[in-house]
């Protein structure tokens, strides 16, 4: 089954390759450029954020059930967990700054 | 968007950054004044009544800034010693972030060339504070743990060291940046009350962006200063 999809996956990155170019020869100065650097842009912010979200979510977990243990520790936990949560929204913001650069050249 | 700010009324419009500096510094030194001024009389070891100017500054440093330090550096002593570069920082940036929460300003920190001067001053200093504790040994930091791979442990330190304050300004920039143009955009699109809830995200990522940027510097600061027995 995994070596069955894997095939299938770059038989269809094949197709798109042998087609691509054809089309980016047809297309005039920046048709194919705009779509690419659109798609980039929303699609490099989507994923950057919906993961961030996964990772915030399990340091949020564990800080709360750290919390849900010890609540007089309650303090002393929620200090790094609120430097975690900036440390990995970090990234999300490195993502947007390549957004808004793939954003600006459209 | 079009932008409006106070200084566009003198034309001024292109220094903005500039002026919104000087003007948190002219801030920041009038209340250090005013509670040097207090805390040279007599009965300065009891804190104020009522809520004041230097209340504020007392519950930032010695409650929360100072207990930070101690627990980030390990010592006292080393807070004390690292305190002005630390809580000058945390304070700068703050109120610097907290001027773009009151309409008609915007954040120095807005501007790209802020958060990256915030953020070489602090790559200079903890350089300068590890040679100054470390002597030349601070460059067996480098090293990494093993002596014999040491060229390829040196190169990737080196990029990791270069990235640190790259990352510390473009986070600092970016939170602001982008915190401003949310405002801006949900402002174009429900006039009234909905633009509240951003503002007080404002104040919120103002705040925490101040913190993390000060907790980041404290730990890159006691990791250079850090001698070698106490890395094992």
């Amino acid at each position: 089954m995994k070596k069955a999809l894997s095939l299938l996956s770059i038989f269809g990155v094949a197709m798109i390759a042998a087609f691509v170019p054809e089309s980016a020869h047809a297309a005039e100065g920046g048709e194919l450029t705009k779509l690419g650097l659109a798609l980039g842009a929303g699609l490099g912010i989507g994923i950057a954020a919906g993961v961030a979200g996964l990772g915030q979510g399990r340091a949020t977990a564990a800080a709360l059930s750290g919390i849900a243990r010890n609540p007089g520790a309650s303090s002393k936990i929620l200090t790094p967990m609120i430097i975690g949560l900036a440390l990995i929204e970090s990234l999300v913001i490195y993502a947007l700054l390549i957004a808004f650069l793939l954003q600006g050249k459209i | 968007m079009e932008h409006f700010s106070w200084f566009t009324l003198l034309g001024l419009d292109k220094y903005d950054y500039i002026l919104g500096s000087i003007l948190v510094l002219i801030i920041l030194a009038l209340a250090g004044l005013k509670i040097s001024k207090i805390l040279s009389s007599d009965d300065s070891v009891l804190p104020d009544d009522k809520f004041s100017v230097r209340t504020i500054f007392e519950i930032l440093t010695i409650d929360f800034l100072f207990d930070l330090f101690t627990n980030m550096l390990g010592s006292r002593e080393k807070a004390k010693l690292y305190f002005p570069i630390l809580g000058g920082a945390f304070f700068f940036i703050m109120f610097a972030n907290l001027l773009g929460i009151i309409p008609g300003f915007l954040p120095p920190t807005g501007n790209f060339n802020v958060p990256v001067a915030c953020g070489i001053v602090i790559f200079v200093m903890y350089n300068y504070y590890g040679f100054k504790e470390n002597g030349i040994e601070y460059l067996k930091h480098f090293a990494g743990p093993v002596i014999f791979l040491a060229p390829l442990m040196f190169v990737i330190e080196i990029i990791s060291h270069f990235v640190r304050p790259v990352s510390l300004s473009l986070r600092l920039f970016m939170n602001i940046t982008g915190d401003h143009m949310v405002l801006g955009v949900f402002t174009n699109l429900v006039h009234y009350l909905i633009p509240a809830i951003f503002v007080g995200l404002g104040i919120f990522v103002s705040l925490l962006q101040a913190f993390i940027f000060t907790v980041l510097s404290a730990i890159y600061i006691s990791l250079a200063v850090a001698h070698d027995a106490d890395i094992e």
